[in-house]
């Protein structure tokens, strides 16, 4: 990302080093399964109720790449996505089966809490929901602020480096008491891109997070989707197909609940290994 | 196209469109002629002293309403310590934990007790607080005003809350903050003016009950020294000069229904005010 141009304010880019801890690999992502996966998903069953909307996928997920889940809609990558941080569990009728691994810890152990799955996994949601009661700067920090943080100097410092990890920073620096909702949809995006960011989470799950934006903003959040991905490890659902041939580096293919297909994003787009995948990518359903 | 059919159905529309609009001024006529007569009979028996003397003897012209007015602020804020707290934490409930059975017998319950008639409000609290403490008292006062707001606050703060968006709530619980704390800091406070909306409407609704004070608050013509002793309140003291066979205290009376008119108004207009600001703001 572009850094400010003033000279009496050359900021590095600053960058948080989230706690992985996998050493991940300097050369760029790995194949599935090859590198210390930071998303372990193994049999994993999802029901509301009496309906059975994700069934028995098994996949992992590489550490500091960007993995992209499509599909047609209904086919339960959403639901997918949010089972990696526990957010299914708001319906009062779901119910899981299988296991999930972060980084190799079970995040559905009887000892463990939703609240810290969710610290350490990350969300940004496809409608931008910044806090309408808030200024800028007290959106990127809420995260820490209402998990107790109370130190001045920390936040503020966390403020600007989540805001300049989301490139919004040179846009916002001069009005960070603006209330957020006085920024564009696609600023607001990125806001709460930095909001998610502040609290230094792992992994970094995206809900169709452009597909409210123009194809400028749109542009601008790919961006720093590769940007982030250096950093973090990013899983992203996306109902663009160009979007994830541009962004990702492995492709899931879920149809009905079930994964159809998983590999290297260029193997699904060029040379799927089935039919389904083949025509799904290709437009000619879903 | 049937040029006469065409004429009639045209015909048939006007007239219901005049019966509807004349049936929504009819709503308005009422306020118009209320506060006309009020402001015509009250406007002049309002001045300092009504605001600052107590009543004076029979037969004593001047004097005024000041224990009464006093009174009613203090039954209010003694009810708005019980109905607050109740009613909004009752409609955070509703709103963001319970369960789809449980929540629908609370809020059934709540709209019977909205309809519950105030007097009925005073024998309940006559039997529960007036016969223990064996006498009438400000604090059985607040308690009967304060319960009649707990069912008012409830629904208003349930359907405020139901309105903030449920993206903020996911949004909130997905950075790991605690769902108390997304419900405390998140949502209550995207909602706040809407709840406060609810509470000074109801303030302003128990402000002027006049029948459950019979029984609890009873009156007085001096100032309350003591929560445990009775306490004057407008509404029911324009309730005793009113039925006075007395000139003078009919035009106190004119005078404490035009006080008490004037509060219910102005507090109807600010919260207009400050929702009206809230929409600018969202949209």
């Amino acid at each position: 990302m572009p850094m400010t141009t003033e000279p009496k304010d050359p900021r590095p880019p600053a960058r948080l080093s989230p706690p992985l801890p996998a050493p991940a690999s300097e050369q760029g992502p790995a194949a599935p399964g090859l590198s210390t996966p930071a998303v372990s998903a193994q049999e994993l069953s999802i029901f509301f109720g009496s309906n059975h909307v994700l069934k028995r996928v098994s996949l992992d997920i590489p550490a500091r790449a960007v993995t992209a889940i499509i599909g047609p809609s209904g086919c339960g990558k959403s639901t997918f996505l949010r089972s990696l941080n526990r957010m299914h569990e708001l319906v009062p009728t779901a119910r899981m089966e299988g296991r999930i691994l972060l980084f190799g810890q079970d995040i559905y152990a009887r000892d463990v809490e939703p609240v810290l799955v969710r610290r350490r996994v990350g969300m940004v949601f496809q409608k931008s929901n910044p806090f309408p009661t808030m200024s800028i700067a007290d959106n990127a920090t809420v995260g820490l602020r209402l998990n107790g943080m109370r130190n001045r100097s920390v936040l503020a410092e966390r403020m600007e480096q989540s805001l300049v990890m989301a490139a919004l920073w040179d846009e916002v620096k001069d009005r960070l008491g603006a209330p957020a909702v006085s920024l564009s949809g696609g600023q607001q995006q990125r806001l709460c891109i930095a909001r998610a960011l502040a609290v230094q989470p792992e992994v970094l799950l995206m809900d169709e997070p452009a597909s409210a934006l123009d194809p400028l903003a749109t542009a601008k959040i790919e961006d720093l989707i590769l940007e982030l991905q250096k950093d973090y490890t990013i899983i992203i659902v996306t109902h663009n197909m160009q979007q994830a041939a541009r962004i990702s580096d492995n492709t899931a293919f879920f149809y009905l609940g079930e994964l159809v297909e998983y590999g290297p994003t260029s193997k699904i787009f060029t040379s799927p290994a089935k039919k389904q995948t083949e025509d799904y990518v290709t437009g000619r359903f879903g | 196209m049937q040029p006469a059919r065409h004429h009639w159905r045209k015909f048939k529309n006007a007239s219901m469109q005049a019966v509807t609009c004349l049936c929504a001024l009819l709503v308005v006529v009422p306020l118009g002629l209320i506060f006309y007569h009020v402001l015509k009979s009250g406007f002049s028996s309002v001045n300092w002293a009504f605001f600052t003397q107590l009543p004076k003897p029979v037969g004593e012209a001047g004097g005024g309403m000041a224990n009464a007015i006093g009174g009613t602020f203090e039954l209010l804020g003694l009810a708005a310590l019980l109905g607050v707290p109740l009613g909004v934490l009752g409609g955070v409930f509703l709103s963001e934990y319970g369960s789809l059975r449980l929540n629908w017998t609370v809020r059934f319950a709540a709209d019977v007790l909205n309809g519950v008639p105030s007097i009925i409000w005073g024998m309940v609290v006559y039997a529960l607080v007036v016969v223990p403490m064996k006498g009438f008292s400000a604090w059985a006062g607040g308690i009967v005003l304060g319960m009649m707001m707990v069912p008012l606050i409830m629904r208003t703060t349930e359907e405020v809350l139901l309105l903030v968006p449920n993206g903020y709530r996911e949004a909130a619980l997905a950075l790991g903050i605690a769902q108390w704390r997304t419900v405390l800091q998140i949502v209550i406070r995207t909602a706040l003016k809407g709840i406060i909306t609810g509470i000074l409407l109801a303030l302003a609704r128990v402000a002027g009950e006049t029948a459950p004070l019979l029984f609890t608050a009873f009156g007085n013509r001096f100032w309350n020294h003591h929560l445990s002793d009775p306490i004057a309140a407008v509404p029911r003291q324009i309730f005793d000069y009113a039925i006075s066979p007395y000139e003078d205290w009919h035009r106190q009376a004119w005078a404490g229904a035009l006080v008490l008119l004037l509060f219910v108004a102005i507090v109807n207009v600010s919260v207009r005010v400050l929702t009206r600001d809230r929409f600018a703001k969202r949209s």
